[in-house]
């Protein structure tokens, strides 16, 4: 099994392998270093929204606040900056973190402890999210005006070319690997995902991974809040909006199965970089940006029926197997 | 009828239909919390504002929740049987684009109305064919479509607007259908669409089946049930039903731009989920389902009356959702549904 997971992650590196080739074929801006830096820094929110999300995911669950959390923590962040102007940025992440990781704790709580389905949670706080931005704020804006040096500058440092948002990326997908991999909790999310009665059996609790899953989704959507609002300064109510469908679908497309249980993060990052180069490639191939909505989401159905293939189909095979069990119960 | 010993008196054999029925659990019936939750609003909104319960106001409130409750009874349906169409808000949009293509074309209502339903047909159709054939989850399928089927409105339309329709058209949507009580169509259409639902899904054997294929689809298929006929079926009653909405919506504003209906399909989920309908599918009711349209729509509408921001009404409802759901578990212990 993992060496046919494996197979599908080089079968995407490749399929995106061969996607830029053909782009740069096409238009040769496209394949210098320079643009897949530009790339890479641009799908750099896309990368660890998707691996939080993907951790979501593996138990079973879906969050569908964390385009409303980032950019509620994004905008409380901004508002704790007009008041404390010029403290050190790393602070800014710490508060970001602990806002959003605290919203994310909520959906935990009530996924966890009352069982309400997840995708009913994260819907209403969805909104709940989105709309206290507006309580909070009064229906204004934070602009780059308001942002003082240390907020503003932080997301534009560059290291060999990538931006510092990239390199958080980076941090978080080894964390995500390391903890995943190779920690007892990170394993637990697998387990309660692939079969939540034997964990069970197993002593793992369930409420525990839920809530760490919810808190570090959470945590992550907040901490991109505070990078997205630095980054293109501005916040107001409707940034990201519908972004949780973007992270869902690179998760989708990465392998993350939405049963639980499957997903790896080097597919989770391969997915999340797909939908980066086609978004970067449609303007340099001049085409119309109204092309991108479309194309991802034909990109999604082609990703998944392919994926759906490569497990087999063993809803199908219901009476097939049935019938066997009959043959072989008479023997 | 050859064995007495099954009709024998004794109580020990005695098979009741249901449950005895206890006052206690006819209060706590899902139905009932709607009830009395439509109840506040209504007395809520009457004390606070003298212009609620206005007849015309009222028809006009039903305008905005009239095309989302259409297809919140089917999304019922799908709901129930485990399934969900995040695409509908995105079939409604491409309809649209028909419609609006049609009427830039100088066609008639009726050849509008035609197209609208038939290209939502056959996106709901499409829809149900990668569903059923693929094996892979209808959120992810309709995630996809929905992406698509918005993209290509998108990609047609780009940053400009239709709004070229026949007058004819416009008054199904502008105009009351009867006179007193002042009655939309849509309204009307609405509650004519809710007892076909509730007679199919409540009072006949195909209704039946629904529940069976929601509590365990496996079973439902040994049992002959032909699960993803049904399926294929319900998501292309989807796609007929968001057509329709287009055609309603279309013909109300009278103008089509490539975001209509944007974020409608969260929307229509709330209606579903807090109308009682279970996600884990099997269980609910169209009944819940329409009490719910009407606590929403009208919550929505005495809020607005009130002048409240649009964006905290959000708030107001995404917080009834949870606490609605999470009260009676609360209520009822730890052990509530799941």
């Amino acid at each position: 099994m993992s060496l046919l997971l494996r197979y599908r992650e080089v079968i995407l590196a490749l399929i995106i392998a061969l996607m830029v080739l053909g782009i740069s074929l096409y238009a040769p801006p496209f394949g210098t270093l320079s643009n897949g830096v530009g790339v890479l820094n641009d799908t750099a929110f896309l990368f660890m929204m998707a691996l939080a999300q993907m951790i979501v995911i593996l138990t079973r669950g879906i969050d569908l606040s964390v385009a409303a959390n980032l950019a509620l923590t994004g905008m409380l962040t901004g508002m704790f900056n007009m008041v404390f102007p010029d403290l050190p940025a790393p602070l800014y992440v710490a508060l970001a973190l602990l806002i959003g990781g605290g919203l994310g704790l909520i959906n935990g709580s009530l996924i966890a402890f009352l069982r309400i389905p997840p995708i009913v949670v994260t819907l209403g706080t969805l909104a709940i999210f989105r709309g206290m931005i507006v309580v909070v704020d009064g229906g204004s804006q934070v602009n780059t005006s308001d942002m003082s040096s240390t907020f503003a500058g932080f997301p534009k440092l560059e290291l060999f070319g990538l931006s510092s948002v990239f390199w958080i990326a980076a941090i978080v997908a080894v964390l995500a690997w390391f903890f995943l991999g190779q920690t007892r909790s990170g394993r637990g999310l697998y387990a309660v995902g692939g079969n939540p009665v034997a964990a069970r059996y197993c002593g793992i609790s369930l409420p525990f991974q839920q809530m760490l899953a919810y808190g570090i989704s959470g945590a992550v959507a907040g901490m991109s809040g505070y990078l997205w609002v630095a980054r293109y300064g501005v916040a107001y109510v409707e940034i990201a909006s519908g972004y949780e469908l973007t992270v869902i679908a690179a998760c989708v497309i990465g392998g993350v199965s939405i049963g639980g249980g499957v997903g790896t993060v080097a597919g989770t990052l391969l997915g999340a970089l797909f939908i980066g180069v086609i978004v970067n490639a449609l303007p340099v191939m001049q085409v119309s940006p109204f092309w991108q909505m479309a194309i991802s989401g034909a990109v999604i159905l082609a990703a998944v029926i392919i994926n759906a293939r490569a497990e087999g189909r063993a809803l199908k095979l219901i009476l097939p197997e049935a019938r066997r069990a009959a043959a072989q119960a008479k023997r | 009828m050859s064995d007495p010993s099954i009709h024998a008196p004794s109580s020990r054999y005695t098979v009741a239909d249901h449950a005895p029925r206890k006052i206690s659990a006819i209060l706590l019936r899902w139905e009932s919390i709607l009830v009395m939750m439509l109840a506040a609003v209504i007395i809520g909104n009457t004390l606070k504002s003298p212009y609620f319960l206005d007849p015309f106001n009222l028809a006009d409130a039903t305008y905005n929740f009239s095309e989302k409750a259409i297809m919140a009874l089917i999304m019922a349906l799908l709901i129930l049987v485990r399934e969900i169409d995040l695409s509908v808000a995105a079939i409604v949009a491409l309809s649209s684009l028909a419609i609006g293509y049609m009427g830039a074309a100088g066609y008639g209502p009726v050849p509008l109305i035609a197209t609208g339903l038939a290209v939502g047909m056959v996106c709901g159709a499409f829809n149900g064919f990668l569903v059923t054939r693929s094996g892979v989850p209808s959120i992810v399928i309709t995630i996809g479509t929905m992406s698509l089927y918005r993209g290509i409105a998108q990609v047609s339309l780009g940053d400009q607007a239709l709004t070229t329709y026949p007058q004819h058209y416009l008054d199904l949507g502008q105009s009351y259908l009867f006179d007193w009580p002042p009655t939309p169509l849509s309204f009307f259409l609405f509650l004519l669409l809710a007892a076909c639902f509730a007679v199919f899904l409540h009072k006949t054997a195909a209704g039946r089946q629904l529940f069976a294929i929601g509590a365990n689809p496996v079973a439902a298929r040994f049992s002959g049930i032909r699960v993803d006929r049904i399926r294929l079926i319900l998501f292309t009653i989807s796609g007929l039903l968001a057509g329709l909405g287009a055609v309603l919506l279309t013909a109300r504003i009278g103008v089509m731009r490539p975001n209509i209906a944007l974020g409608w399909e969260l929307d229509i989920i709330t209606m579903v989920i807090l109308g009682g309908v279970a996600i884990s599918g099997g269980v609910g009711t169209i009944g819940g389902v329409v009490l719910a349209v009407f606590v929403l729509g009208l919550a929505t509408f005495g809020l607005a009356l009130m002048n409240v921001p649009g964006i905290v009404i959000n708030v107001l409802l995404g917080l009834l959702l949870i606490v609605s759901i999470a009260a009676p578990i609360v209520i009822r212990g730890q052990s509530g549904r799941r």
